[in-house]
């Protein structure tokens, strides 16, 4: 189970890191949101694998680890923040430079 | 305490002049006077203190732990200096009043006038090291903005620059050579460490330490190699020169020398370095002095060759040789300064400072020129006037140095030579400017006595001249033995002031120097033209502009080289460069930690699976690009079944809501993206690129596969102890975030408000082209609301609605709370903006989302507030149980009323970007149809 869980990093992360080298806005966003999966759910991991025991205090026996878990909560809203001014910060260079290159210029 | 007022009363101060401007200039200089006669009159009782021998001092604890104080204290050799800054400062503050024409801004001049005395004042008496940098680093900060006063001048910016370099980079090693000595001492305290000599001197570092504080003093005090600054700094105006560059700046340098004499001196490499340097300064200062036609320039090179005699009296390291150092200070203070002061008002009546015009001045303006005569016989090292005294005890000492064993004669016989040099330019000075024929071509004609108050400083320093060189026992008798005995930091041999001390060898040496000079000025044409022919002149300013071109030129290279405007360049760069550092500690092996491997399921693999191969589609789809955004809500939603695997309910929920919103801001998004694109990179920069994504993924996947096969110990245990009777609530997440950790919330809600308003910034009068066809060519859909799904969607408001309120009162005991409820409700409500378009949901709830996302991080800052109020810490919480019928027994928590902020916020924050971008298209519609 761990492998697995460290392949599914290893791909998101690589997926994400791909695209963020593109030369297009769009594709910029999509490697950020593959990329803020990948350390989302690396956060989450370090609290390590536990299966049907969420973290409340009325259950007995071990629960998982509830920081992480509060931790990654508030990075996915703000993810979302990010993921949105980031969206609209492409399209407003768009609208002034009338283009999506992530330089605001085709190469010549 | 009143240590402190001097060093703030002027800072303070400063911001009179600039303000009094609006009275008028007299009323500028009128408030610059007051403030500087007002911290000369503070300074009396310290001063008298010094005199008594229980010198003042002041602390205030700063840093305690690091050693850093705030700690002053008025030392002899302080209270001599403080003396030079007020009084000399007193009379450039009169005399700037009638240098500076109407055009000049007098108030910035006076202002900054005032911030270079107070870091001035702040650097003689600092008693800390570190304390000390700082005042150090405010006199090349603020001298840097007086040398460049006349902004439009070139000159003046190039100089002031020159000098910020050169002294900036001096105060640099003089903090590396400062914390050296900290640390050797074990203390930054100046009194301190002064009693540590031998201790310090015996310490391996002394050499480093000593080395890097030297460079700092040599170039503060324009030194040979780091003199050339000095005569570039020129293009002052003349009273800051006469400040600066004759009694002040350019003094910090030997103060600092003198400061720490009892811990550094006494050693071979003390002796000869810093003797050396001040011997190569006293010579080669006074050999080019004769060459320079400017008044001002000949008067830099004079400085620059009288603070390497000083330099040198304390390299010589007898008790003696610093007596005639500190006498020095104050004799070239006195002189150089109204030396500096008649150049100016020649400067001032005449038009010029060239030598070469100005001849013959003695017929129009002869009283100036009488006091003039006066300072440059003293400069020479004439009887009866000071420069003499100070100098025949500096040919005394250079006669009793046994270090140099058989080649004693070295000293003496440079020590006159430079005697012979300082009285051929003193005679020129003189000559030049005052006989020697008529004037020639001034462009003002004919020059005439400046005004009565700009003579009165410099009447005031000649006449001191003449006192101290006539009475010295009587005039500076005293304060000479107080300064001089607080830098031996031990009692001095017994001296005596006097003009005559019989026939001896320091009078025959003074003999040869005046003679010597007057017959070199006399062959002055022949060696002017000697010293035209010379086939190399090192020039130190060419050397230094060939150095700043060179470092500029490469700074360029590298920065342009790393960042030449391409973001994938700088991204591959970046990422590159992390994947490194990530890879190379790895490279050692044992990744895997002890811990077993749990067992693996059929769904989880499956569910693995389809999310990287999703992730891979996302990839491969990227430049069609809505199939890539579908396959990136696959990859999302799987990470939200992920949550759900491994026990985080509240994160799934949270994924699940958030993913609904991205992705819909995604579609929008795309509305107005170029349908289509070719593509930009290379194969062969593909390839680069899909090795660094490889590399990446495959240390991360590492890192995470080594995190989780070794045990952890979490600290939250606490939390899942506390949650019930600390917070109230079950749902330990949702305590976390509203409770122990909500101060962390608070800044988040806090964080996502500020990218809606910037968001809403961005989006304002933004115009984007509106497509018309799809990306096959197919026009858009007319129809705009779907009837079905508009009607379904008025149904759904309510229950969604109730399901968004049901999670956010749950959410203290169960998976919930306030950014989950939030999110659901925004997508309830997005949902109807969708079906039925914004214009109609607008009409049926008029929501202000601004206001709403103000509420919403008002009541949960207020919330925390709350507690203080009740003498609690901020966010302190309290909570008790409520039933309410249906819903059942839920606590009512304070933090209840927080995550309801929360909630708001994040309400208002989704519809506040999302309503905002779907605007858009109606209004770049309107745009089309224009056209």
């Amino acid at each position: 189970m761990e492998s697995l869980a460290a392949c599914v990093i290893a791909v998101l992360v690589a997926c994400g890191v791909y695209l963020v080298l593109r030369a297009r806005t769009f594709t910029v966003v999509l490697g950020l949101s593959l990329l803020s999966y990948a350390v989302n759910l690396f956060l989450f991991f370090s609290g390590r694998l536990m299966t049907g025991a969420p973290p409340l205090a009325t259950s007995p026996g071990p629960t998982a680890d509830p920081l992480p878990q509060a931790l990654v909560l508030t990075a996915i809203v703000i993810g979302f923040g990010m993921t949105a001014f980031v969206v609209i910060l492409a399209l407003r260079a768009r609208g002034e430079l009338g283009n999506d290159h992530v330089d605001g210029r085709e190469d010549k | 305490m009143n240590v402190f007022i001097l060093v703030l009363l002027p800072l303070l101060g400063s911001v009179l002049p600039p303000l009094a401007m609006r009275w008028g200039r007299n009323a500028c200089a009128w408030a610059t006077v007051a403030v500087t006669a007002g911290t000369l009159m503070l300074a009396m009782p310290p001063l008298m203190q010094a005199f008594r021998g229980t010198p003042a001092s002041a602390h205030l604890p700063w840093l305690e732990g690091a050693g850093f104080d705030l700690t002053l204290r008025m030392d002899g050799l302080a209270a001599l200096f403080v003396l030079l800054i007020l009084c000399i400062g007193l009379l450039v503050v009169i005399y700037a009043r009638y240098y500076l024409s109407a055009k000049d801004p007098m108030g910035r001049l006076y202002g900054l006038l005032l911030v270079f005395m107070s870091a001035m004042l702040g650097v003689v008496l600092s008693d800390n090291l570190i304390l000390m940098i700082v005042f150090w680093e405010m006199t090349s900060l603020s001298s840097f903005l007086l040398i460049g006063y006349w902004q439009h001048r070139a000159d003046a910016r190039q100089g002031a620059r020159m000098a910020l370099i050169v002294t900036g980079l001096g105060g640099l090693a003089l903090l590396a050579g400062f914390l050296i000595l900290g640390q050797i001492a074990g203390t930054h305290q100046i009194s301190q460490i002064l009693q540590q000599g031998d201790l310090i001197r015996a310490h391996p570092l002394y050499v480093p330490a000593l080395v890097l504080i030297l460079v700092g003093a040599f170039t503060k005090s324009a030194q040979f190699p780091f003199h050339f600054w000095l005569p570039k700094a020129m293009a002052a105006p003349t009273p800051i020169s006469a400040y600066l560059h004759s009694a002040t700046m350019v003094k910090a340098g030997v103060f600092l020398l003198a400061r720490l004499y009892p811990a550094l001196s006494g050693t071979d490499i003390w002796f000869f370095t810093v003797s050396g340097v001040g011997l190569t300064t006293l010579l080669m200062g006074a050999y080019v002095a004769i060459f320079q036609h400017d008044l001002k320039g000949l008067l830099a090179y004079s400085t620059i060759s009288h603070l390497g005699l000083i330099v040198l009296l304390f390299g010589l390291d007898t008790p003696l040789a610093a007596v005639a150092g500190v006498f020095h200070i104050i004799n070239h203070a006195t002189f150089k300064a109204s030396l500096f002061m008649a150049a100016g008002i020649i400067d001032h009546e005449t038009g010029t400072r060239d030598m070469r015009s100005l001849n013959g001045l003695w017929k129009y303006m002869p009283h100036t020129a009488a006091l003039a005569m006066i300072a440059s016989a003293a400069m020479a090292g004439v009887p009866l006037l000071n420069g003499f005294l100070s100098k025949e005890m500096f040919f005394a000492e250079t006669l009793h140095v046994e270090l140099l064993g058989p080649a004693w004669w070295i000293l003496p016989t440079a020590a006159t030579l430079a005697g012979i040099f300082a009285v051929a330019y003193s005679a020129r000075f003189i000559h030049d400017v005052f006989f020697n024929g008529e004037p020639q071509g001034l462009p003002k004609y004919p020059p005439h006595e400046p005004s009565r108050f700009m003579k009165v400083p410099v009447e005031i320093l000649a006449g001191l001249c003449l006192l101290v060189g006539i009475l010295p026992g009587l005039t500076v008798g005293p304060l000479l033995h107080l300064a001089a005995s607080s830098v031996t930091g031990e009692p001095l041999p017994s001296y005596s002031l006097a003009i005559w001390h019989g026939f001896n060898a320091p009078l025959f040496m003074s003999f040869v120097a005046l003679a010597g000079g007057f017959a070199v000025y006399g062959m002055r044409r022949r060696l002017f033209a000697l010293h035209e022919r010379l086939p190399f002149a090192p020039d130190a300013a060419a050397l230094y502009h060939s150095l700043e071109d060179a470092l500029i030129r490469a700074a360029r290279a590298l920065s342009q080289g790393m960042d030449n405007g391409s973001l994938q360049r700088s991204a591959t760069l970046l990422l590159g460069a992390a994947t490194l550092a990530m890879l190379l500690p790895l490279t050692g092996g044992g990744i895997r930690g002890a811990l077993p491997a749990s067992p693996l399921d059929g769904l989880t693999l499956l569910g693995a699976l389809l999310l990287m191969g999703a992730s891979l589609l996302t990839v491969l789809w990227h430049e069609r690009r809505l199939s890539a955004v579908i396959a990136l809500s696959v990859v999302g939603l799987l990470v939200a079944l992920v949550f759900v695997r491994f026990s985080a309910p509240d994160l799934a929920l949270t994924q699940l809501s958030v993913e609904v919103v991205t992705i819909m801001l995604l579609l929008l998004a795309l509305f107005f993206l170029p349908q289509r694109h070719d593509r930009l990179t290379k194969i062969s920069g593909r390839i680069g690129d899909i090795l660094l994504a490889a590399g990446a993924g495959g240390g991360c996947g590492l890192l995470a596969w080594g995190m989780l096969t070794r045990p952890v110990d979490p600290i939250s245990s606490f939390f899942m102890e506390q949650s019930l009777p600390g917070g109230g609530g079950a749902n330990v997440v949702n305590v976390i975030l509203v409770d122990f950790r909500g101060f962390d919330t608070l800044g988040e809600v806090t964080v996502l408000a500020v990218a809606a308003i910037g968001i809403y910034a961005l989006l304002d009068n933004l115009r984007l082209p509106v497509p018309l066809r799809d990306r096959d060519g197919r026009l858009w859909a007319t129809e705009r609301h779907p009837l079905i799904l508009s009607q379904v969607t008025r149904f759904l408001l309510p229950l969604a609605l109730m399901v968004a309120v049901y999670l956010f009162l749950r959410g203290h005991n169960a998976p919930g709370g306030g950014f989950i409820a939030g999110l659901v409700a925004a997508v309830a409500l997005i949902l109807q903006y969708m079906a039925s378009g914004i214009a109609w949901s607008q009409r049926q709830w008029r929501l202000p989302f601004h206001p709403l996302i103000a509420f919403g991080v008002l009541i949960a800052t207020a919330t925390g507030a709350g507690s203080l109020l009740l003498n609690h810490p901020f966010l302190t919480s309290t909570f008790g149980h409520v039933t309410l019928p249906v819903v059942g027994e839920f606590e009512l928590a304070s933090a209840m009323l927080f995550d309801l902020g929360v909630f708001l916020t994040v309400v208002g924050v989704i519809m506040l970007i999302l309503a905002n971008l779907g605007k858009l298209t109606r209004r770049g519609t309107r745009l089309k149809e224009n056209r």
